[in-house]
């Protein structure tokens, strides 16, 4: 089993949504956050392109958070999903240099907090709060394993790309385009 | 006969009955008490509701933490404005209720208005104050002199408790400050307003045109998501702004026009589709009035003629054109929504309106359908008084076509002026924050002054409540019942609000405060039930369900009447209008002494050295009202002003900087504003987003943040056929020395 | 003109607008582990050397700030944790890919070692300490006895500890300024410099500091071309490091790095170094007092640059 997102730049409108329904769902701290949406703008007036993505931990298959972290706080779960046990977190602060996406920040409480994708929904057999609550519906999860899941049919259908493959972390969330 | 399937339903329901009583007897048998167990259920349920963050009003759950306290909102998936899809601001309503700097208790004024000075009360002896002043003021300017301006769900029992004491004098700034030249345009092309939810079929069109409409940066939940269901279906998107919005990323074709020239576009879209015999012959034929009168009347108008006006490539003009024509009727020209820009709006819109007319898209799959609204029982109530005069006695001659009352004009009537006989004495104002909202912050004040009585209701210290003699702090939507949602859609649907907590603090609901004034008033038989929720039991009864029942599935649909969402093949159509036709020459207008059609009319441009001030929304927030809530701010918490890069080089403005601005007639923002230079926007104009600058300190969150963009809007081109408050006709100006000025951030 | 921005309004505290997770107590502890490493592996080196009277200094004076700067560098590094509560997780595994963890354990073992070689020589102070307790005598015979594997076991944890503070950094690729092999050795070169230029200060034997401003000079010439060979490889890296290497020629760091680091830390006192050999007698104080700022200032700056080197926006 291998869970991944796709995100559609093409329909995201960079509203946040995603930003705030992870808030209340996971009960984010005001001031921090665990998903984020970024605007590229290219070109000069009039000749412009925008790309809007919402953005989040890569649960990478080659995730250097978990390999630096001294503790094993930071750990993989079945489906590939990268977890920390805030109970085996000294705070170091490694792992959150270790991210090239900036997508871990310290949790006032002292441990570091990062995107579960929702992991308490996905077991439920719901989609992450991200997922479930865009109104552009511009998201997709699921399993990669499955052909027949939304994100593999949608990866096979579209043009996609991640974001810095070459820091070789074989990030999961993919970027329709 | 029952059938198989029914015998069946039956039986499975006898088997759930006879296991709910099961649970029932192990629940009476484990210990708990009665208390234990309705907080359990408290605990474990959750509740419906209807959003207030914005006018759209999706349906939702609201659920609660292991400790009882309000967590998240979850949208309703039954409900056809949000498809179980709450926006940002829906899902960030909690931080409404969990706001700090909430309106805690009844305040009544001290001291002079504007000072501050407040002192808390109780809520007899503000109901007392407020009643006491009222039954002074009827008596002696007569009842009209009370006027309630409102933008919130509570406006609804204060408006009952108006027209019981004979004031017809309601306005709502959604109208003349906002959609209102729309209203009025639709209704004298089609004989219908567009209302709200408009009935735009956005997932089924073929293109979709935006003309200054910035969809998806205004979360309008479900056009937002038809827009995105529209663009998985490969339809076209042209969207005219002179920035390069969300939506015109999302576009194949951006016209970036110079601003206050789209009349000139519209027209000459029209004449290419006329003069290229592009429009939808028969429907035109058939529906509509005046063809022929507008050919001629277009005639001039070519794309040639529209380039030396819009700047816009006169091909792109004949390939949108085209592009429109060949969708149809599966196209929508987007009305938009605050349309209040140059003052001559309301033909603007009739253009938009011409142009959907001609394009057959009225009626039809893709275009616009029919709604249908839900005809609710009104709890019984005698019949309300004759007024015996109105607002509009003040303004002779002067917005003939505006079909309601006008904030902006109650606001002008209300200044002592020789001329007017009735000055308005007292205003009630619910959840809308005037000085935000009307434009030109000056007169309003004067108005103010003017008043004997101003009472405010809201759930946030804004602006306005500095200005009151009595704060109301009303609870928040997630705390009460409130009417039940009828809005017009494709299918008839009620929503439920119901309270997902005990109202905090010492705040109450509206409903309440309205009635316990009627109480004291003498009009306590407008309000023949004492709580809302034997109300809602009552009129949901009527229609064949009850309370408990809403309270479970939070909305309710109905099959609608007839199936008639879209035209028949040759149906007969009776439009509302004079001619019982679509009129592309307007017979209303013209009896009104207008352009019975509309005409192009140069604007005033900016002088050397400013700039337009253009404003809009960004997704995350509703006007000025959410500026202080922790979600909200959290993801936007000041706005900046927008600067092309030739603007900021000429300037020496780099992003990050603060700067003042100041408008053509000197005023000057109340507080510095950050600088974004971005090719988004146009060398001609600078954009900023609706609803920071707030100057009350009581906001601790958003106080000082940004610049507002309603301060800087001193000069109102009002529209002479509705009365619109036109607010794009304002020019700034940069300062860049802030000469040791704090920056609050 | 491009323009990325992130639009939700993340401000995600240590984190944005650039990262800040490690503050000042980071590059101390780096230093003090560096200059304990470096301190103890001319100790161990000279002993096994059989230098030992030869270089008291070296081999049983100076040693003795090695627990001092571990024991001040650990509590700088819990300082900076922020979920102290459970430090001993640390304690409870070993994750030989986490240079974080096997460094943890490496100052366990080198602190401890570095205790028991000051207990060794505390009489070099205290000519008559007296353990009081067999237990403590038994255990002072017993080292004395093993001294050479000891110093065996220091020597080479020494070395580890000073590859350790500059692999710790490398290790991140996420951060291309630290992401670069060169800054183990470096790391180790400017400990042991560090470890040099202490022991010229603190020996009174004119022989000794001649031989420790030699090896400080080769180290720091050592340092010049590690430097340099980083900017190299930088340069001819991909465009993060190139980015990266900006911070350092035009960037905000350009002054402190060039100023502090090289030009006060390595090549004044290496100038004043080569003086030195040459005969014209220069204050110990000042290239020993300037290569140990040199060497906590370059850890304040890599470790402050490199976390505002970055990937994306």
């Amino acid at each position: 089993m291998r869970y991944a997102m796709a995100v559609d730049t093409k329909k995201c409108v960079g509203c946040s949504d995603c930003v705030v329904a992870c808030q209340t769902e996971n009960n984010v701290p005001i001031g921090f956050c665990r998903d984020w949406v970024v605007e590229v703008t290219d070109g000069t007036y009039p000749q412009l392109e925008i790309e809007l993505r919402s953005e989040r931990c890569n649960h990478c298959a080659n995730a250097p958070c978990v390999r630096c972290c001294p503790t094993g706080a930071s750990h993989i779960v079945e489906g590939g999903i990268v977890l920390v046990k805030p109970n085996k977190c000294i705070g170091c602060g490694a792992c959150i240099a270790s991210c090239p996406y900036d997508a871990r920040y310290p949790h006032p409480k002292g441990y570091v907090d990062k995107c579960t994708f929702c992991i308490h929904r996905v077991k439920e057999g719901m989609k992450p709060a991200c997922v479930a609550v865009c109104p552009t519906k511009c998201m997709y999860f699921g399993d990669l394993d499955d052909p027949n899941s939304e994100v593999s049919v949608i990866l096979k259908k579209r043009k996609s790309k991640t974001l810095i493959p070459e820091a070789g972390t074989q990030p999961q969330l993919y970027f329709l385009i | 006969m029952a059938t198989r399937r029914q015998f069946i339903r039956i039986s499975a329901m006898g088997a759930g009955a006879v296991m709910a009583g099961a649970a029932g007897i192990r629940l009476l048998g484990s210990g708990l008490t009665d208390g234990q167990k309705a907080t359990l259920a408290a605990l474990t349920g959750r509740t419906p509701t209807y959003c207030e963050v914005c006018f759209w009003k999706c349906a939702g759950w609201v659920y609660r933490d292991e400790k009882g306290s309000i967590k998240k909102i979850i949208g309703n998936s039954e409900d056809q404005n949000c498809n179980g899809r709450f926006c940002p601001r829906g899902t960030g309503g909690v931080g409404m209720y969990h706001d700090e700097d909430r309106l805690r208790k009844p305040l009544i004024r001290t001291d002079d208005r504007g000072t501050q000075s407040f002192r808390e009360a109780t809520w007899e002896e503000a109901f007392d104050y407020i009643a006491e002043k009222i039954k002074v003021i009827s008596a002696e300017h007569g009842p009209e002199c009370i006027a309630l301006f409102t933008h919130g769900s509570g406006g609804k029992y204060f408006s009952t408790l108006l027209r019981a004491l004979g004031s017809p004098h309601i306005a709502a700034p959604s109208y003349a400050q906002c959609r209102g030249p729309r209203e009025v345009a639709f209704q004298a092309t089609f004989g219908e307003a567009l209302d709200s939810p408009e009935p735009l079929d956005i997932r089924d069109t073929k293109c979709l045109v935006l003309i200054g409409s910035h969809l998806g940066e205004n979360m309008h939940n479900g056009q937002v998501q038809e827009m995105s269901d529209a663009i998985d279906k490969g339809a076209t998107i042209i969207t005219v702004d002179p920035r390069f919005s969300t939506a015109a990323g999302k576009s194949k074709y951006w016209l970036p026009i110079k601003p206050a020239t789209d009349l000139a576009l519209l027209l000459a879209w029209i004449n290419v589709i006329i003069s290229e015999e592009l429009y939808d012959k028969p429907y035109v034929e058939k529906y509509t009035y005046g063809f022929e009168y507008l050919k001629e009347h277009v005639k001039n108008m070519t794309p040639e003629w529209a380039y030396g006006i819009t700047t816009i490539d006169p091909t792109v003009i004949r390939e949108t054109a085209r592009e429109m024509a060949n969708a149809a009727p599966a196209v929508i020209v987007h009305p938009g929504r605050h349309v209040t820009w140059y003052g001559d709006d309301t033909q603007r819109l009739r253009a938009v309106a011409i142009l959907n007319a001609l394009l057959g898209s009225w009626g039809r799959r893709g275009g616009f359908f029919r709604t249908e609204t839900f005809a609710l029982p009104e709890p019984p109530h005698p019949a309300y008084p004759t007024p015996k005069r109105t607002w509009r006695t003040e303004f002779p001659d002067l917005y003939k076509l505006a079909d309601t009352v006008l904030a902006n004009g109650v606001c002008d009537a209300t200044v002592p002026d020789p001329s007017r006989n009735c000055k308005f004495q007292a205003w009630i104002v619910n959840g809308t924050n005037l000085m935000e909202t009307l434009p030109n912050q000056e007169n309003t004040l004067k108005a103010i002054q003017a008043l004997q009585l101003l009472v405010v209701v809201d759930t946030m210290p804004m602006e306005i409540t500095g200005w009151a003699d009595v704060v109301l702090p009303e609870c928040t939507y997630l705390e009460r019942y409130d009417d039940l949602r009828v809005g017009p859609h494709r299918k008839p649907q009620i929503a439920l609000r119901s309270p997902a907590a005990e109202p905090s603090y010492d705040t109450k609901p509206a409903f309440y405060m309205a009635r316990e004034l009627a109480k004291r008033l003498g009009v306590i038989e407008y309000f023949p039930f004492e709580k809302m929720e034997d109300q809602l039991d009552w009129q949901l009864k009527q229609v064949g369900s009850s309370l408990d029942e809403m309270k479970k599935i939070g909305v309710k649909t109905f099959d609608r009447t007839a199936d008639d969402l879209y035209f028949y093949p040759d149906e007969n159509v009776e439009f509302y209008t004079a001619t019982g036709k679509i009129e592309l020459y307007s017979t209303a207008l013209e009896g009104a002494g207008f352009d019975p059609m509309p005409k192009y009319t140069a604007h005033e441009e900016p002088p050397a050295g400013f700039y337009r001030l253009n404003y809009g929304r960004a997704p995350m927030h509703t006007f000025s009202r959410t500026s202080n809530n922790p979600n909200l701010t959290d993801l936007m918490d000041e706005n900046s002003v927008w600067v092309n890069p030739r603007v900021a080089k000429e300037w020496g403005l780099s992003t990050g900087q603060y700067v003042h601005l100041v408008n053509q007639d000197g005023k000057r923002s109340e507080f510095p504003i950050k600088v974004r230079v971005t090719e988004r926007i146009r060398w001609d104009s600078v954009y900023m987003v609706h609803g920071f600058g707030h100057q009350e300190k009581k906001l601790r969150r958003c106080y000082g943040k940004g610049a507002s963009d309603t301060n800087l809007i001193t000069k109102v081109l009002v529209d002479p056929l509705m009365g619109g408050t036109g607010m794009r006709g304002n020019f700034v100006t940069f300062v860049t020395d802030l000469a040791g000025e704090e920056v609050v951030s | 003109m491009n323009e990325e921005l992130i639009i939700s309004g993340r401000e995600n505290l240590m984190v944005d607008p650039q990262l800040h997770i490690w503050h000042w107590p980071i590059p101390l502890y780096l230093f003090l582990g560096g200059l304990a490493a470096g301190v103890l592996f001319f100790a161990a080196l000279y002993y096994l050397l059989g230098k030992e009277e030869q270089y008291r200094a070296a081999v049983r004076r100076v040693p003795f700030i090695a627990p001092v700067a571990l024991v001040l560098g650990l509590a700088a590094l819990f300082y900076d944790l922020n979920h102290k509560a459970f430090f001993w997780q640390l304690y409870t595994t070993i994750r030989i890919q986490s240079p974080m963890s096997w460094g943890a354990w490496t100052l366990l073992v080198i602190t401890t070692a570095s205790f028991i070689w000051c207990a060794l020589h505390i009489r070099e102070f205290f000519p008559r300490w007296d353990w009081k307790y067999k237990w403590l005598k038994d255990i002072e015979v017993f080292f004395n006895k093993n001294k050479k594997p000891l110093a065996w076991v220091i020597l080479i944890f020494a070395i580890i500890t000073g590859v350790y503070t500059g692999i710790l950094l490398s290790a991140f690729n996420a951060r291309p300024l630290w992401n670069t092999s060169v800054l183990g050795p470096l790391f180790l070169a400017s400990g042991l410099s560090a470890g040099a230029a202490s022991i010229v200060l603190a020996s009174k034997n004119r022989e000794e500091r001649l031989l420790f401003t030699k090896i400080d000079l080769i180290i720091l010439g050592t340092e010049l071309f590690l430097i340099v060979h980083m900017f190299m490889g930088f340069l001819a890296s991909t465009q993060v490091q190139q980015e990266a290497a900006q911070l350092f020629l035009g960037g905000p760091y350009t002054m402190v790095f060039w100023i502090f680091v090289v030009v006060l830390g390595i090549i004044i006192p290496g100038v004043l170094d080569l003086m030195e050999l040459w005969g014209k007698h220069i204050p110990a104080l000042i290239p020993g007092v300037l290569v140990l700022m040199g060497s906590f200032a370059f850890r304040f700056v890599f470790v402050f640059a490199g976390q505002v080197s970055r990937w994306l926006y």
